[in-house]
């Protein structure tokens, strides 16, 4: 019989059982300390007792389920290999134009469906504040390569520097928000020179060490930042000097008597949404823009081969200096609105795990992908969020979900990249192979 | 004189990596350094850029003494180096390489110069829109290439540039660079592992030993050379 070798064969069942019991006793070795045995409090004194019943099942379980996920990807696999034969057009780029602009007008309309519904357009703002984090940091990590762990030291920048703006000098959200952005984009500096020869692990530990030397000095500092206190009663944004409040100061307008409505709290709500949507669309389109041009090209390249870079005659210092300070700045305007959205920030708000879900909300989009940002920001920011039925399991559901993700996405939901510039007549060519 | 390397000694922390090194190219000319594996070629040409910066000596690049200026300030004077394993950005698209080439260029020339590189390698401008990581290690090397010439070098510095390719590439990039010398009179300055071809296609050559310049001639003169043939010929091609 001449069977034709295939590199990787779907298993036979014999061959999926042996795996099978492979994953059950490794289980078996990490169940018994984990699982097997438990401390039983018997008056005072901790006693240790054994649970083979429980273990069993554990091993059971785990063997149960590792045959089954052979099972379903080996029929997964046999099934996209006979696929595969076909030949595929790529048409990703398409679909992602269309899925942007149809997510835009999902946003437009949004607070237009849900207007009596705080929790939907509240959640729907946390999720542009994460996008607009998102395509801030995508400057620094998806577009230069520089791995930042510390990015929400400059969200805390923003908002620090507008909270402290307004305690001590009374400007106001708009006056603030330049004042923030470049103070944001100097700390961005800042940080940037000591770091600029390093790269990959170390540079990702210094600025994970940045993150926390702000938090620690918003702590700890409390002559000028109250301490863990944090700073309260931070004046939310006019809409051109029109207020929104229920009772405006003598003389003076608020949103609703200029328009003739009905005061409703849901004003402000809807208005900070807008808000922060208008800034989110600024900054994909500085940032696209930015992308086109010399400065950006110079990212992507020094992402791609530094040495390279110092070869075409780039100055690579100034290169990162400025992704850190663009992606910095960006990060500030972010902190500005958070602090006038929550009216009071502390330094429990620029926790190392936000750093954290702003660098998943980048690496799970597709670094450097624009729309990849908003679809993990999204997912990341909706799934705890719809998770919350399930109590104390939600931070599990979580976590396979990322694991999921990078499983089938190891490169992000969108990997594909928009070259920057197309000839006319290139363009009806590109995208065959 | 195009470049003029003048008693240049370059360190590596304690690693005494260039000693004493003279070299000249004249305009119009290729000239090729062979050595073997560790005997300073590529601490050559980097010492040109600056990287390891010369400890002590003097290089005139153009009539201008290039020693202590900073090294991303160099290329931007008329050099393009085409870098050892090419070093083209995969993930970019061979036009956007292109451009990258052309960084500090008058844009004016930008048409005229990406016509002459498709000209000369057709095969970038059928993967114009590809991923340059795509291409094959011949093409990338071609890219490498037209992405130097994008800055209308006055010198072209090749580090290598036949490694690791398929022989009947290794040809064609010869071809290339003796065209480049013969139709667009390109000064060249070759650094190769392959001394057979680099010193059939060299006016001149600078055979490097730990370090230093133990030889020097016409690339026909190093070929016949017996020393040469012995140590950097024989048994091969």
């Amino acid at each position: 019989m001449s069977a034709v070798i295939v590199a990787r064969h779907a298993r036979t069942p014999t061959e999926r059982f042996k795996d099978a019991a492979w994953v059950a006793f490794v289980a078996l070795l990490l169940g018994i300390p984990m699982v097997g045995m438990t401390t039983v409090d018997q008056g005072g004194a901790l006693v240790v007792t054994t649970r083979f019943g429980v273990l069993a099942a554990f091993v059971a379980a785990s063997f149960a389920g590792r045959f089954a996920f052979r099972w379903v990807m080996d029929q997964y696999r046999t099934r996209r290999d006979a696929k595969s034969t076909t030949v595929k057009v790529d048409r990703t780029a398409k679909v992602v134009q269309v899925l942007g602009w149809g997510i835009l007008g999902v946003a437009l309309f949004l607070p237009a469906m849900y207007s009596d519904n705080r929790y939907v357009v509240d959640t729907a703002t946390t999720v542009l504040i994460y996008v607009m984090l998102g395509w801030g940091l995508n400057v620094v990590v998806g577009l230069a390569g520089l791995l930042d762990l510390g990015y929400v030291a400059f969200y805390a920048v923003g908002a620090y520097t507008y909270a402290l703006l307004f305690t001590h000098f009374g400007w106001t959200f708009w006056e603030a928000l330049p004042a923030a952005g470049a103070m944001a984009a100097t700390f961005g500096i800042l940080l940037g020179y000591p770091i600029l020869r390093l790269r990959g692990d170390y540079l990702a530990i210094v600025t994970l060490g940045f993150g926390e030397i702000i938090r620690v000095i918003l702590v700890n500092w409390t002559e000028l930042s109250n301490g863990p206190n944090g700073i309260g009663s931070i004046p939310r944004p006019t809409l051109f000097g029109l207020p929104f409040e229920r009772n405006p100061a003598e003389g003076e307008q608020s949103f609703a008597t200029f328009f003739g409505l009905e005061f409703s709290g849901m004003h402000r709500i809807i208005f900070l949404y807008y808000l922060i949507l208008v800034l989110a669309l600024l900054t994909n389109l500085f940032v696209s823009r930015l992308r086109k041009l010399p400065v950006g090209r110079a990212w992507e390249a020094l992402r791609e081969d530094e040495i390279a870079c110092k070869a075409m005659g780039m100055n690579v210092t100034n290169v990162k200096l400025s992704a850190f300070a663009i992606g910095a700045m960006l990060g500030g305007f972010a902190g500005v609105f958070f602090a006038a959205r929550q009216g009071f920030i502390s330094p429990e708000s620029f926790t190392f795990s936000e750093s954290a879900i702003i660098l998943a909300i980048v690496v799970l989009g597709g670094m450097g992908s624009q729309m990849g940002v908003v679809l993990a920001a999204l997912v990341l920011v909706l799934l705890p969020e719809l998770g919350r039925n399930f109590a104390e399991y939600r931070m599990l559901l979580f976590g396979t979900a990322m694991v999921l993700i990078m499983v089938w996405k190891p490169s992000g939901l969108l990997s594909s990249r928009e070259p920057t510039i197309r000839l006319a007549k290139a363009s009806a060519m590109g995208g065959q192979k | 004189m195009m470049l003029h390397m003048e008693g240049v000694h370059a360190h590596y922390g304690h690693i005494h990596a260039l000693r004493g090194i003279d070299v000249t190219v004249q305009v119009g000319e290729i000239v090729t350094l062979i050595g073997a594996n560790g005997a300073g070629k590529s601490t050559l040409m980097m010492s040109l850029f600056g990287r390891p910066g010369a400890s002590s000596g003097r290089i005139v690049f153009d009539g201008e003494d290039i020693t202590r200026v900073p090294s991303h300030q160099i290329s931007r004077r008329g050099i393009a180096i085409v870098p050892e394993g090419r070093r083209i950005f995969p993930r970019m698209t061979v036009m956007e390489n292109l451009l990258m080439g052309a960084t500090f260029a008058d844009p004016a020339n930008f048409n005229a110069d990406i016509k002459r590189i498709y000209a000369m390698f057709p095969i970038l401008q059928e993967r114009e829109s590809q991923r340059a990581g795509t291409l094959s290690g011949g093409e990338q090397q071609m890219l490498a290439i037209g992405r130097a010439l994008m800055s209308r070098p006055k010198l072209l510095l090749l580090d290598e540039p036949s490694l690791g390719l398929a022989p009947i590439y290794i040809k064609r990039i010869f071809q290339i660079i003796r065209e480049l010398n013969t139709e667009h009179g390109m000064t060249v300055l070759l650094v190769e592992q392959n001394a057979h071809h680099a010193l059939r296609v060299a006016h001149r050559g600078y055979v490097l030993q730990h370090g230093e310049i133990v030889l020097a001639g016409t690339g026909a003169e190093l070929l016949a050379s017996p020393e040469v043939r012995a140590a950097y010929l024989e048994g091969g091609h």
